[in-house]
């Protein structure tokens, strides 16, 4: 289990403001893990240091057994593909210019893509079924279509790792629950070690193997989703009284945020 | 709503070489054009079988065509692909829609050289467009100074300190401009709104070269740029080495435009207006986008001079009155037909 995407002790300040400390886990191929916590907890920022994006204080992070500090940006695009919280394209590139540039990485100087770029980026819209958007303009899309084409991108990386920040902040119900079953089939069909940020527990407890909880820039909990989400750490963390039960049909945690009227003491 | 059509279509090197041809075969069409006009007619059959050698001309015509218009054209069309080729390369790189290669300050900059140069008698061919571009390459310096922390250089930063270096150099040419009265004023103002007609083929020789090499430089960074219009961070991301890709460009741009500038004046307005209207047919891939600008930009500085140099003949306008004047209302009406391509957020 050491060929994943390891933290090892990650820690990271931020002026006086915010810090992480002390951050170490493993994220594995063909695994899919959740990464929730309060607002500032300091997630995105994991996020992007698993991507090699900051520069850590003190710790490291090992990609495939190599100090990602010391890959060059090209080496870790082909290795893990980050999904972004907002993306703004300042011009009308077509759907299929934006997920063609996920080949970039795999380019050299000749700044055309061959026959075997075309394909790749072809079956990722189809995996992720924004086939039919290619030659609309980005900026024309919807939220959910844009989160599939972004996710489109992503594979088209041909990366082993994917991690998206919030896909489903954005999205009505059905769109969210077509994002988690489109990152769950994918973990699994192409083996993707995929870690993703989300508001939304108890969806994410339905398709994670495991949950990672932020907490002011600690990790508060790891594991399955049973042994992080309960009644007790979720209102803790988030300082909001909660009721964790489970879902009837899937046996897995569900939140229900309990409001001032239900009376509940939680302390 | 956004424009269907070419834009979709795949940049394919095919797509780029046949553009490229077609905007070459204008480029010397145009160029063919301004060669027949001027004080001294040449009809454009004259032009086409001099040309070809089948058909000799007065040495009198002869020495115009070759000493006078034909170092002027190439000049013209150098310094427009260069500011054009600029504009497009800044507006990616700051991500912003009002980048031209002046706007970090070069202008200013090398009119303070060229100014003082003025002011102090030196002459054309050597001692103002070297002074001129020694106090370009300075300012470009400063400001990249400036604004670099940490060995990144961050886009808004660099923007204002380029305004801001801007405005006070000006202040210190108009200064310059005030204690001047006697003919130098003139050679000083035509220098400002960019003045072709001390054109030389040793200016040709000198800055071609560097063109040609930043240029092709550059286009290699044509997809990092594709990149980096969706934001720094995403390009990052997706592998771009993205403040590689910054310093060397910045510094290769400021480069070639201080070397044109030194030569040409400030011909304002090419590498804004030119860019955005390749922008509009063609669309936003820069791997099609740069050699259409730059070529575009050849054209048109070409036809501006041309205009510049005929219009009130035998006196003449600076170039830039022209490309603002011809320019601006062209500009609009592709804008009103168009919308700029340009979306912000």
């Amino acid at each position: 289990m050491d060929a994943g995407l390891i933290l090892k002790g990650v820690s990271f300040s931020y002026g006086n403001h915010w810090s992480l400390d002390g951050i170490s886990f493993g994220l594995n191929q063909g695994e899919l893990m959740g990464m929730i916590g309060p607002n500032g907890s300091g997630k995105s920022t994991l996020l992007r240091i698993m991507d090699g994006l900051v520069r850590m204080d003190q710790g490291e992070v090992l990609l495939l057994n190599r100090p990602i500090s010391r890959c060059r940006r090209n080496e870790v695009a082909r290795l893990i593909a980050m999904v972004p919280q907002e993306t703004t394209f300042r011009f009308g590139f077509s759907v299929f210019d934006v997920v063609l540039m996920g080949r970039f990485a795999h380019r050299g100087l000749f700044p055309f893509e061959g026959k075997e770029d075309l394909a790749i980026a072809r079956e990722s819209m189809r995996l992720t079924g924004t086939l039919d958007l290619e030659r609309r303009s980005i900026h024309e899309l919807s939220g959910g279509e844009k989160q599939r084409v972004l996710i489109a991108r992503a594979l088209t990386q041909k990366a082993q790792f994917v991690l998206l920040d919030e896909p489903t902040s954005q999205l009505d119900i059905r769109h969210k629950v077509e994002i988690f079953e489109l990152i769950s089939s994918l973990t699994q069909s192409q083996g993707l070690g995929v870690m993703v940020v989300s508001h939304d527990i108890s969806l994410a407890a339905q398709y994670c193997h495991r949950m990672l909880l932020l907490n002011e820039g600690r990790m508060h909990g790891i594991g399955s989703p049973d042994e992080v989400v309960t009644t007790n750490t979720i209102s803790e963390v988030y300082r909001c009284p909660v009721l964790v039960d489970k879902n009837p049909l899937t046996q897995t945690p569900r939140v229900t945020v309990l409001s001032k009227r239900a009376g509940v003491d939680i302390s | 709503m956004a424009l269907r059509g070419t834009k979709t279509q795949i940049v394919s090197p095919v797509r780029v070489l046949s553009i490229g041809i077609i905007l070459s075969i204008v480029l010397v069409v145009v160029a063919l054009t301004s060669l027949s006009m001027g004080p001294a007619k040449v009809s454009m059959g004259t032009i086409l079988a001099w040309c070809a050698g089948t058909q000799s001309v007065e040495q009198t015509t002869s020495m115009i065509l070759t000493k006078i218009r034909l170092p002027r054209i190439l000049l013209a069309g150098l310094v427009g692909f260069t500011l054009s080729l600029g504009g497009v390369v800044f507006q990616a790189l700051l991500r912003n829609p009002l980048a031209e290669p002046f706007i970090l300050g070069i202008s200013s900059g090398a009119a303070i050289g060229a100014i003082g140069g003025i002011m102090l008698g030196l002459g054309f061919t050597v001692g103002v467009p070297l002074l001129s571009f020694i106090s370009a390459l300075a300012t470009i310096l400063l400001v990249m100074g400036i604004s670099s922390r940490h060995g990144g250089l961050e886009s808004s930063t660099l923007l204002l300190t380029g305004v801001i270096v801007n405005a006070f150099f000006t202040a210190i040419i108009m200064f310059f401009i005030a204690t001047v009265s006697d003919s130098r004023l003139h050679s000083m103002l035509f220098w400002l709104y960019g003045d072709l007609s001390q054109s030389k083929y040793i200016q040709l020789s000198i800055s071609l070269p560097l063109v040609l090499i930043v240029s092709g430089l550059i286009y290699l960074f044509s997809r990092h740029l594709n990149l980096m219009v969706g934001g720094e961070e995403s390009a990052l991301q997706m592998g771009v080495e993205v403040e590689m890709v910054k310093w060397i460009s910045f510094i290769g741009i400021s480069l070639i435009t201080g070397v044109v500038v030194s030569f040409s004046g400030i011909i304002g307005f090419v590498g804004l207006i030119v860019p955005h209207l390749m922008r509009m047919i063609l669309g936003p891939d820069h791997r099609l986008l740069i050699p259409a600008s730059a070529l575009g930009g050849a054209v048109f500085l070409v036809a501006a001079d041309t205009v510049a140099r005929t219009i009130i003949s035998p006196s003449e306008l600076p170039v830039g009155v022209i490309t603002a004047f011809l320019g601006a209302p062209f500009f609009i009406y592709l804008l009103r037909k168009r919308g700029s391509q340009w979306t912000q957020g």
